[in-house]
């Protein structure tokens, strides 16, 4: 089967690779560029582990194929971090070890950057319907959602 | 599987019509890929509508709404106007799925995908939305209730393919509501759903549709239960009725999610409900 070239933006970067149309793009990222920082759960779009944004939008990668990222831009996980400075999201999660396993972290990280993005205010209630779609199997929501409320008071208290 | 990435739904259709094997259309994805990766649904061809001029667009004029098939639920909750003239269709659309899912999911893939328990299909059935099919010999327009036939099946022909979706304007005093029942408070599939709009002269309503969905094969637009309400001011009588004539189109299934007597009493129950909220955003309206 012949392969279709895509050039692509990943945190930034412009990016080129050839997949297979029946690639996802969480295996394009993860096999072909080398990030492995998304993860695959369930593979079907239940789980958030491999959340990305396109185009500054919240979406699974494992329901996106590679070619769809052609002119598109792609931010990960691994895009947060300013070199080796830590987010101040990376930074609280830690600080309020809001992980256990550590699977669903980076999907966590990437959809409450874009919950953050978009309304630097949330409730309780819209962080929990937020990422309703990131599922923690170590059930560690509790520190999750706490980290997260903690972010967003000491983003709005900086700016 | 081939990758097609055609610039006009007249290309897609000539596609689709010369495809020999499965053709799927790819606009949100988020349920052709899930079945291409459980290995259900592998197509042959694969046609993907983004790139086609239009499809990201909501457009308004005197005439109607027109929503572009790759317009995902995100991108119609955020549209002010949309939501604030059909609040019930745009909040069908965002009972489904995550975050993750409404930054891709699409009205037209609900539909087409016909499942008997899609939430924005009553909402649509109930707003008297129709799709515009564009094939090899030309666009026609069908009604929503009019696309699926049976579970996984509709009524579009192999070199059709949806390229819009129309709503009507709302009048100025008319109102919709649609409401679900699921056992959990959210990322869950219908057990009932049901979507009314209806127009009120001061307190009396004029006109109506109702919609049920999850109770049957398919989206049902349910006439006796519009013919309930109609010509009364939502009293406890004009509701008693309402509801029998809406349980009374019922012909579920049983399995997990709920038994045929315990769908066919909710599609009564979310009937009141959602006739209650459509009248108070009738009678604000105005």
């Amino acid at each position: 089967m012949s392969k279709i070239h895509v050039t692509t933006t990943v945190n930034g970067d412009e990016t080129e690779f050839l997949c297979d149309p029946r690639e996802t793009l969480l295996d394009v990222l993860r096999d072909r560029l080398a990030l492995t920082g998304a993860k695959e759960g369930c593979g079907t779009g239940d789980c958030g582990a491999c959340s990305v944004t396109i185009d500054g939008r919240l979406m699974c990668s494992c329901l996106v194929l590679g070619v769809e990222a052609e002119g598109k831009s792609i931010g990960t996980v691994e895009g947060i971090a300013e070199g080796e400075e830590l987010d101040p999201l990376q930074q609280k999660f830690i600080e309020y070890a809001a992980l256990q396993c550590g699977i669903c972290t980076p999907g966590i990280l990437v959809a409450t950057k874009a919950l953050l993005a978009k309304n630097p205010d949330p409730t309780e209630t819209e962080v929990r319907y937020w990422l309703a779609g990131n599922l923690c199997r170590c059930t560690g929501y509790d520190k999750i959602i706490r980290a997260v409320m903690d972010t967003a008071a000491d983003l709005r208290g900086a700016s | 599987m081939k990758y097609h990435n055609p610039a006009s739904f007249e290309d897609a259709s000539a596609i689709a019509a010369q495809a020999g094997g499965t053709t799927r259309f790819l606009a949100g994805g988020t349920d052709v890929l899930v079945q291409l990766r459980a290995d259900i649904v592998t197509p042959n061809d694969l046609i993907d509508l983004k790139n086609i001029d239009g499809v990201k667009d909501i457009l308004c004029d005197k005439e109607g709404w027109t929503v572009g098939v790759a317009v995902s639920g995100a991108e119609m909750s955020e549209h002010p106007s949309l939501q604030s003239e059909w609040p019930g269709v745009v909040e069908a659309m965002d009972l489904i799925g995550s975050t993750q899912i409404q930054g891709r999911a699409t009205l037209v893939g609900n539909l087409c995908n016909a499942s008997p328990a899609a939430d924005s299909v009553p909402a649509m059935i109930a707003a008297g939305a129709s799709v515009t099919l564009t094939g090899a010999s030309g666009s026609r327009t069908v009604a929503v209730e009019d696309i699926p036939t049976s579970p996984g099946r509709t009524s579009i022909a192999q070199d059709e393919i949806v390229s819009q979706v129309n709503i009507p304007r709302q009048v100025p005093n008319g109102g919709d509501a649609y409401l679900r029942f699921i056992p959990r408070t959210e990322m869950d599939i219908a057990v009932v759903g049901c979507a009314v709009n209806l127009q009120v002269d001061g307190d009396t309503i004029t006109q109506a549709r109702v919609s049920l969905g999850a109770v049957a094969p398919t989206a049902l637009l349910v006439d006796a239960a519009a013919q309930a309400i109609i010509g009364s001011k939502l009293d406890d009588a004009a509701l008693d009725k309402l509801a029998a004539a809406a349980s009374a189109a019922c012909n579920p299934i049983d399995d997990k999610r709920g038994t045929i007597k315990f769908r066919t009493h909710v599609a009564g129950v979310l009937a009141r409900r959602a006739a209650k909220i459509a009248y108070d955003r009738a009678r604000a309206a105005k």
